[in-house]
């Protein structure tokens, strides 16, 4: 009952709303009018244009479907939806990525309304495995409305728009993490799960980071595909740069393609790439680098010189900071010591970073850097913990000098109330 | 024949028959000090159980000398720019020798000597000692504190830190709300809309040049009026008709002063060197306000009245009521020996008494709430 009343009071308002909806134009339009007379799911297209943005920018249902919007007002539908007026009417799920390049591959006629806006989508989407599947007769891959929506397409920097980049991951996973749709193809099911708990996902999704990649700025959007081996550093490079480049340089660059190993993803996974830490480095535990380098071998002592570098520089940076802190807490200008404390933290970051080179030589040099640092401001916190005790041994001595003072000025003044009493 | 001796051992020594020395006699011939001699030999100080409290205007006195000298040596390393502030108290926290320290008593002595100054009101307040014909000491005295407070005003911006920054954006921003000359003032204090580097360098004239000249006066006036009439004695002991002891002005007094001066110098190094003065981050304008803004100490009390009041009373804004109530506080403050006919006839004025210890009570609670309840300002 109540579903009853709801679709009612939807179409009195959308009935309300049809003369405006075709005002938009400036054009008498029967789709609208008869659309909505008809009610139920041939309503629906034109609920969804209110916020669409083909509609907000001018265009009608006929800059799509064709036909002729002035004719059928009298009711007669025929003449609206006429072939010889250019009606397309729905296009097959074949057809789609073609209905919507006859604008968007046009430059001519994109430029009129953002003259930034690319217009190789469908040039990028036959390179796709989508778009390959769909030449081939795969009606399931994703098409253009998969992705964008029909009759309702938000621009890409609307919050509610599919492929707005929070947005993305749930909407690639509306078919790729889906078991009983994606059953036909052998690729695994759970990267939506993986990528929603990794550090990349909790930035984006958690924090709203929108710096943080989706699926797309892997993958790809358009020309979507699975990046193959040898190019996942050029992938993730794009916005891990230095520890891309180092890795280019890197004797693990020669020996993961003799072994067809994934690059990056070797040591950090893919979509469940998790916050690197120090633990992966060495032959602890966690290490990664003992999953292939054996004891004895060159790379297994190299690991262990590389993490004790990251470790010294940590334990030197810990002692000064606590250090300085206590020198804080003590009331201390130590300003100067936190800088340089801060100053060792980003020797740190890079130390990390130079980790991807495996140049021994280099990463000693940042460490260095950075241990100086740290015995610099471990000596300003030594310093003023000792100017701290000075300053308690002055105030002692000033105060003994004080009271001594004060007990005479007492005796004197006793002394004084003999020889002048109280009158 | 020790007379005949004598006046040669005396032309010796340089002292006349008298036994005043050339020098006094060089100084008699171009003014003539007896009659202060005469004063301060002649003057002598009640003594009953509420004597201690004379003590108190000789302990601001001793924090407003302290004020002076460490001021004039921050002066000497101090820049008064947006861009060199903050730097320059640092390089007097981290460099210069002692600078720590002198920095250190002159902010804790800022805040002893204020909180020594509102005492000794409040108890020259109960003992009535405002009463004919101290009336003027009364009233360059509380002139001397709201003095003082423009002097807190303006030093806590000095440092360019980021909570006196934004305090400072705080304060002068509730000055606007005056109706016709509130946005006069806030451009005055703040040398254009926004509290800036200008700001600073006018508050800083304000805290080094004109405060202290106004300031010089008024405490001039404020001792001699002391000096000339002495200690009030409480009422209710002139009622009584008892004589009350008296105590030598000098040496029995001033020895006394002395020895609570040496007692306060005891308390001011002890702050200092245990708990330096902090100096916190540069300002940056840029930057969201932090949590945890609040005034000085002695504004708290204000600042938390101004909270409590509804945005509109009747169809006055409740803020301008605030301040206004403040104003006429103030006003009604410094006319209190006027106001007050009771203890002017020495009869006794039980409601003064009264309004003075809910005036107290009010702001010791409000200053409390403001700090043991959790909140922002």
């Amino acid at each position: 009952m109540q579903s009853n009343t709801a679709a009612f009071l939807m179409l009195t308002f959308w009935l309300a709303m049809a003369p405006a909806l075709s005002a938009q134009t400036g054009e008498v339009n029967s789709c609208v009018s008869c659309h909505l007379e008809e009610g139920e799911e041939l309503a629906v297209p034109v609920e969804g244009m209110r916020n669409d943005v083909h509609a907000q920018n001018g265009l009608s249902c006929a800059d799509c479907h064709g036909g002729d919007p002035k004719a059928g007002l009298d009711g007669d539908m025929d003449a609206a939806m006429d072939p010889d007026k250019g009606y397309i009417g729905v296009p097959s799920r074949k057809d789609i990525p073609t209905f919507c390049a006859r604008c968007h591959s046009n430059t001519a006629y994109m430029r009129k309304f953002n003259p930034r806006v690319a217009s190789n989508q469908l040039e990028r989407y036959k390179t796709s495995i989508h778009g390959k599947r769909l030449i081939n007769g795969d009606e399931k891959v994703a098409t253009c409305v998969d992705c964008h929506g029909v009759h309702g397409i938000r621009a890409s920097n609307d919050a509610l728009s599919l492929i707005y980049p929070t947005n993305v991951p749930s909407t690639c996973g509306r078919c790729h993490a889906d078991a009983e749709y994606m059953a036909d193809y052998d690729i695994p099911i759970n990267q939506l799960t993986s990528y929603t708990k990794s550090v990349h996902g909790v930035a984006l999704l958690d924090r709203g980071d929108l710096g943080a990649p989706a699926c797309n700025d892997c993958h790809g959007n358009h020309g979507a595909a699975p990046p193959g081996a040898p190019s996942i550093a050029f992938i993730c490079g794009q916005c891990h740069l230095n520890n891309s480049e180092l890795f280019f340089k890197s004797p693990h660059r020669v020996a993961y393609e003799e072994n067809d190993f994934p690059e990056c993803e070797t040591c950090h996974d893919y979509h469940d790439i998790q916050h690197p830490s120090d633990e992966m480095l060495g032959v602890g535990e966690n290490s990664i680098c003992i999953e292939c380098h054996e004891e004895d071998s060159k790379g297994y002592a190299t690991a262990i010189a590389m993490r004790n570098q990251i470790e010294f520089l940590k334990s030197k940076m810990s002692t000064a900071d606590s250090l300085v802190a206590l020198a804080e807490r003590a009331g201390m200008e130590v300003s100067d010591a936190l800088y340089q404390l801060n100053d060792a933290d980003d020797a740190l970051v890079k130390a990390r970073t130079q980790i991807h080179s495996l140049d021994l030589d280099n990463i000693v040099n940042v460490t260095n850097e950075g241990v100086t640092l740290a015995d610099a401001a471990l000596l300003a916190g030594t310093n003023a913990l000792s100017e701290v005790q000075f300053r308690r041994k002055g105030l002692a001595v000033s105060l003994v000098f004080l009271l001594i003072l004060a007990v005479g000025l007492y005796l004197k003044i006793k002394e004084i109330d003999i020889k002048h009493p109280l009158r | 024949m020790a007379e005949v001796t004598q006046e040669p051992q005396r032309a010796q020594a340089g002292v006349n028959e008298a036994g005043e020395s050339k020098l006094k006699l060089w100084l008699k011939d171009r003014y003539d000090f007896s009659a202060l001699g005469y004063l301060i030999k002649k003057k002598e100080v009640p003594q009953h159980r509420h004597s201690i409290w004379y003590y108190l205007g000789g302990i601001t006195l001793f924090f407003f000398i302290i004020q002076v000298v460490t001021g004039i040596m921050l002066l000497l390393y101090y820049r008064p720019t947006a861009e060199a502030a903050f730097e320059s108290v640092q390089f007097i926290m981290t460099e210069v020798k002692f600078g720590w320290l002198i920095r250190s008593l002159h902010s804790w002595s800022a805040n002893l000597m204020i909180g020594a100054a509102f005492v000794h009101m409040f108890s020259v307040f109960f003992m009535k000692a405002y009463r004919r014909p101290r009336e003027l000491t009364w009233v360059s005295g509380v002139l001397l504190l709201f003095l003082s407070l423009g002097f807190g005003f303006s030093g806590y911006l000095l440092p360019w830190n980021e909570l006196a920054y934004f305090a400072t954006k705080v304060g002068t921003e509730i000055v606007a709300v005056v109706p016709f000359v509130g946005d006069f003032f806030l451009k005055f204090l703040r040398g254009g809309e926004d509290v800036t580097g200008a700001t600073l360098t006018r508050l800083f004239g304000f805290h080094v040049a004109v405060l202290p000249m106004i300031c010089t006066i008024l405490l001039m006036a404020h001792l001699l009026f002391v000096q000339k009439q002495g200690m009030s004695v409480p009422p209710q002991f002139e009622r009584n008709d008892t004589k009350l002891k008296a105590m030598p002005f000098f040496p029995n007094f001033l020895l006394r002063d002395l020895l609570g001066w040496i007692v306060a110098l005891a308390v001011l190094i002890a702050a200092a060197a245990i708990f330096p003065w902090e100096l916190g981050v540069k300002a940056d304008p840029f930057a969201p306000a932090p949590s945890g803004i609040k005034p000085e100490w002695f504004f708290v009390f204000m600042f938390q009245t101004l909270k409590y009041i509804p945005a509109k009373v009747l169809f006055i804004d409740g803020e301008l009521l605030g301040i206004l109530a403040f104003g006429v506080g103030g006003g009604l403050l410094v006319a209190v020996p006027f106001l007050d006919k009771n203890a002017r006839l020495g009869k006794s004025s039980k409601l003064f008494t009264i309004a003075g210890i809910v005036v107290l009570i009010y702001m010791i609670a409000m200053t409390l709430v403001a700090y043991l309840l959790p909140q922002t300002f």
